[in-house]
């Protein structure tokens, strides 16, 4: 399908959006220089999405790691302070977030520009493997962090040690080229880690927003919230033709004319800017069927 | 989904999630997250 005028614009519009929020997270661009990690309060503050504190850019910290570590740790376990901003993030924009915010879902875009055959994940398993990421979130953010302790009573952020493709590519890949003695402690984890982050980012050049689909619990989160966020869409059904055309170009395979509010749409606006009638916008609907 | 459940589910999702926050906050649970986010996290970046 050819891009209209339209598209383009609202694909560059989001790119810009997503290249500053990017730049915006991991600003110290010092710590790309020094090969240090930034070190400063700014870190108490835990940014809205999937971006590793280990990143030698990262200002903010990740909330999912953060979850994590207090979860493993022995004297907090649940994290109100990250889950409240997840629940204020969620309530307001809910996956917008994904869409347009999220460093490692600019990663994935990018990835799934090149020109290759792409592949279109048949209904039912693509709705099957999508309830993995609610239990990534439950089993490896919440409960085995918490549960699986050593003798001291403390647990292991596993979701991080052993999925987290942001962990490996901002944090690990980047430190690990410019320090010898990190190198030669990396070992059998850290194979199993580009393994699973290799999966990932050649996942994301074939099916649209790979990971976002299937195994990231942060979105699995702010799924949650998309059919109340003060965020909205809808279809005027008056206007809609049923060409399809909305449906064609989603890149979370959303049924668009049935459920655009449903836990899977990251409001990336792809649709909006595609349909031929200007059937689709944001907010809450104005006429009636 | 109903606007007005649509709205009782947004005005709980802001009073929750700020009380959460103040919660947090008055738990010094930001110090335990900036403990462990200065320092670099052996775990993330595939070490252990
Ligand atoms: S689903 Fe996860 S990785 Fe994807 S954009 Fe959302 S927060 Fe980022
Ligand atoms: S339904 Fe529209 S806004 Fe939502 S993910 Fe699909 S194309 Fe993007």
């Amino acid at each position: 399908m050819k891009k209209s005028a339209k598209m383009r614009r609202q694909s560059r519009f989001r790119l810009l959006i997503q290249l500053c929020a990017a730049a915006l997270f991991n600003g110290y661009i010092a710590g790309f220089a020094k090969n240090k990690i930034y070190t400063g309060k700014l870190k108490t503050v835990c940014v809205p999405v999937l971006n590793c504190y280990s990143c030698p850019g990262a200002l903010g910290s990740c909330p999912i790691g953060s979850i994590q570590s207090l979860a493993a740790g022995k004297s907090h376990r649940i994290s109100f302070y990250v889950l409240g901003t997840l629940v204020l993030f969620g309530t307001v924009l809910g996956r917008l977030i994904c869409g347009f915010l999220c460093p490692f879902g600019l990663i994935q875009d990018l990835l799934h520009k090149i020109q290759t055959p792409k592949l279109r994940v048949p209904k039912t398993p693509d709705r099957i493997f999508r309830y993995f990421k609610y239990w990534v979130l439950l089993l490896t953010v919440f409960l085995l962090p918490m549960l699986v302790t050593d003798r001291f009573g403390r647990g292991e952020p596993w979701f991080c040690k052993y999925i987290c493709p942001a962990g490996t590519l901002e944090g690990g890949i980047p430190l690990l080229a410019r320090n010898g003695m990190l190198r030669r402690l990396a070992g059998a984890l850290f194979t199993w880690k580009a393994a699973v982050l290799c999966l990932i980012l050649i996942g994301s050049v074939f099916i649209s927003r790979f990971f976002c689909r299937y195994f990231c619990p942060l979105g699995a989160f702010y799924s949650l919230f998309n059919r109340f966020a003060l965020y909205q869409m809808h279809v005027d059904h008056q206007a809609c033709t049923g060409c399809g055309t909305c449906a064609h170009v989603c890149p979370m395979a959303v049924d668009v004319l049935k459920n655009i509010n449903c836990g899977e749409c990251i409001r990336c606006g792809k649709c909006r800017a595609a349909c031929p009638e200007d059937a689709i916008h944001i907010g809450h609907r104005q006429t009636r069927r | 989904m109903k606007r007005g459940i649509q709205n009782l589910l947004r005005v709980c999702g802001i009073t929750a999630g700020a009380a959460m926050l103040c919660l947090g906050v008055y738990r010094e649970e930001t110090e335990a997250i900036l403990h462990k986010a200065v320092k670099i996290c052996l775990e993330c970046i595939g070490i252990g």
